[in-house]
């Protein structure tokens, strides 16, 4: 028997495997598919202080080995998650752990201290990578100095476990973890989806109605996976890594890397037991290679 | 219940130039569907597809487990697909999204037009179980377009409408008479096909006040209502078409 129990901070996960934002749902649009209670977490569907409609149609691009989105965030904003979704998955047994977007710190530090006070919200993931938003997003991400202040503000706002998902969209990847990290988060998600495009020959005109989106899936894991490693050379606090994972091969990468986790997400929309399935997988690869605790593949690169 | 399921390719059949049907089997039995509901099916070994593709029930039979779907080579997903064989497995998640909502009361009309012929043949053959009393409608660029012609002759009173007048009425589908004579009273409309038609069928169908709905078609990642990327404006807000459609009443769309 392997052991797969990993930790961030105070969040005790039984795997290592979560569902990104935003590729998950709420957890039980998978229900049908798997016992989701499986997971070591779940990351919700972005959730905002007010209601956002998101971005018009078009807001999908297949790309070689991936797909770029730009949906914009749509969700029906914080009282409506704690009013009815809530109560929809706060009896899933696993980690549920709540991803905060917002156009201004306020806004975030208000949806932060609004699902602090939920009890079952394992932890919270603070977005601030998102590149399909006007306002806020990425900005604060590709920042160092909106990065820190936004960080230390929603750090003052909730004691649960902070995940800061960061954006790959920046030159130097470690100073923004390193400034998150001193802004008092507890742990790192890297990465979001790279600034993209597509553009309709035919038409001559851009796929998507934003014109440009984020890219996920497969055509962006060996980015990612560089982002980890050296992300991982530069904090102390752990690292939650994603971007493209498809296999156990590339689960194991990453946690190779230096990424205590790793979130699917895309791969959920290709085969909605991915996740599942990869649980299996780990212990049977951990099994095949003599490893009897995942520790042991963590940051464990020779 | 949605299920995950590889099925068994029975048969492909050419329909026309660029359509073709794919006939399944599962050795399990394959869950309960209704006219509406979709399926997804990956498109394996093709680089270049990513993700997978939704198509309407075309047809569902739980008595020898089969199912069909109606595909039109538009891209480099149905060509592949196209190029399958009998006897390969295909992945599929079915059945997703919300179907028509049947009923038997007062006279129907289905419309299809193009490959939106794809869902009205199992949506006619389920009314045609039911006993209700419904026409038939289908619309095409020209008559090569008028897919399942003969099946669909045998459920019901058959119409039709080309562009080329090829086939049938020429013009569109609201060019037809049974759209146009005001002493034929359908109470519901069905219809599968082009925006463009679903459109006219829709304003068609406001004006008269008769019930009206349409199973639109969107580009899709998820296909179970996760991603957000299919929607469509409604008075609601934007709604995913594959998980709140891909059948819409009318008077819940923006148009």
């Amino acid at each position: 028997m392997v052991n797969i129990g990993v930790n961030i901070k105070d969040l005790k996960l039984k795997n290592p495997i979560l569902t990104a934002s935003g590729t998950f749902g709420y957890g039980y649009e998978y229900s049908d598919f798997f016992d989701i209670s499986q997971l070591g977490g779940i990351i919700v569907k972005a959730t905002t202080a007010e209601p956002r409609e998101g971005n018009p149609y078009p807001r999908i691009a297949e790309t070689p080995m991936g797909m770029i989105n730009a949906v914009g965030l749509q969700n029906k904003g914080i009282n409506y998650f704690v009013s009815d979704i809530y109560n929809k998955i706060k009896n899933i047994d696993t980690n549920i752990i709540a991803n905060v977007s917002g156009s201004t710190v306020e806004a975030c530090v208000e949806v932060a201290r609004r699902m602090n006070e939920l009890d079952k919200i394992a932890a919270i993931e603070l977005n601030i990578s998102c590149p399909n938003v006007k306002e806020g997003g990425m900005a604060f991400g590709t920042s160092v100095r909106e990065a820190y202040r936004i960080t230390a503000s929603v750090r003052n706002a909730c004691n649960k476990t902070l995940l800061v998902k960061l954006s790959p969209n920046v030159t130097d990847i470690a100073e923004i973890a390193m400034a998150v990290e001193s802004a008092g988060a507890d742990a790192i998600s890297l990465v979001n989806t790279f600034l993209a495009m597509a553009i309709d020959v035919e038409k001559r005109k851009p796929v998507l109605s934003t014109v440009t989106g984020g890219l996920s899936g497969p055509a962006i894991k060996p980015i990612a996976l560089r982002m980890v490693w050296q992300v991982y050379k530069a904090v102390r606090i752990p690292i939650v890594g994603l971007g493209g994972i498809m296999s156990v091969t590339d689960v194991v990468e990453f946690l190779l890397a230096g990424a205590t986790a790793v979130q699917i997400g895309t791969a959920n929309f290709i085969n909605p037991k991915i996740s599942f399935q990869l649980i299996q997988e780990l212990q049977e690869f951990m099994d095949a290679h003599g490893v009897k605790d995942v520790h042991e593949l963590i940051g464990g690169l020779r | 219940m949605k299920s995950i399921r590889k099925l068994t390719i029975a048969d492909k059949i050419n329909v026309e130039d660029n359509y073709f049907i794919l006939k399944c089997f599962s050795a399990e039995a394959l869950p309960e569907m209704f006219p509406g509901q979709f399926a997804s099916i990956k498109v394996e070994n093709n680089p270049n597809v990513f993700l997978r593709r939704p198509f309407s029930i075309h047809d569902y039979c739980p008595e020898t487990n089969e199912v069909s779907f109606l595909i039109k080579i538009v891209g480099k997903g149905t060509c592949s697909l196209s190029k399958l064989s009998v006897n390969q497995q295909i992945d599929v998640i079915l059945p997703l999204g919300n179907g028509f909502n049947l009923n038997k009361s007062g006279k129907a009309l289905i419309i299809g037009g193009g490959c939106g012929i794809a869902p009205i043949f199992f949506l006619a053959k389920k009314l045609k179980s039911m006993n209700a009393d419904f026409d038939i409608l289908i619309g095409g660029r020209s008559c090569h377009d008028l897919l399942c012609y003969k099946e669909l002759s045998g459920l019901s009173h058959l119409y039709c409408t080309t562009e080329d007048g090829s086939e049938g009425t020429k013009g569109y589908v609201t060019n037809h008479n049974c759209l146009i004579d005001n002493n034929i009273d359908y109470k519901r409309i069905y219809c599968c096909g082009p925006e463009n038609m679903l459109k006219a069928v829709a304003k068609h169908a406001k004006e008269r006040d008769i019930f009206c709905e349409v199973s639109l078609e969107n580009h899709m990642a998820c296909g179970i209502g996760v991603c957000l990327c299919c929607v469509t404006e409604t008075i609601h807000g934007n709604e995913c078409v594959c998980s709140q459609g891909p059948v819409f009443n009318i008077k819940d769309l923006k148009w």
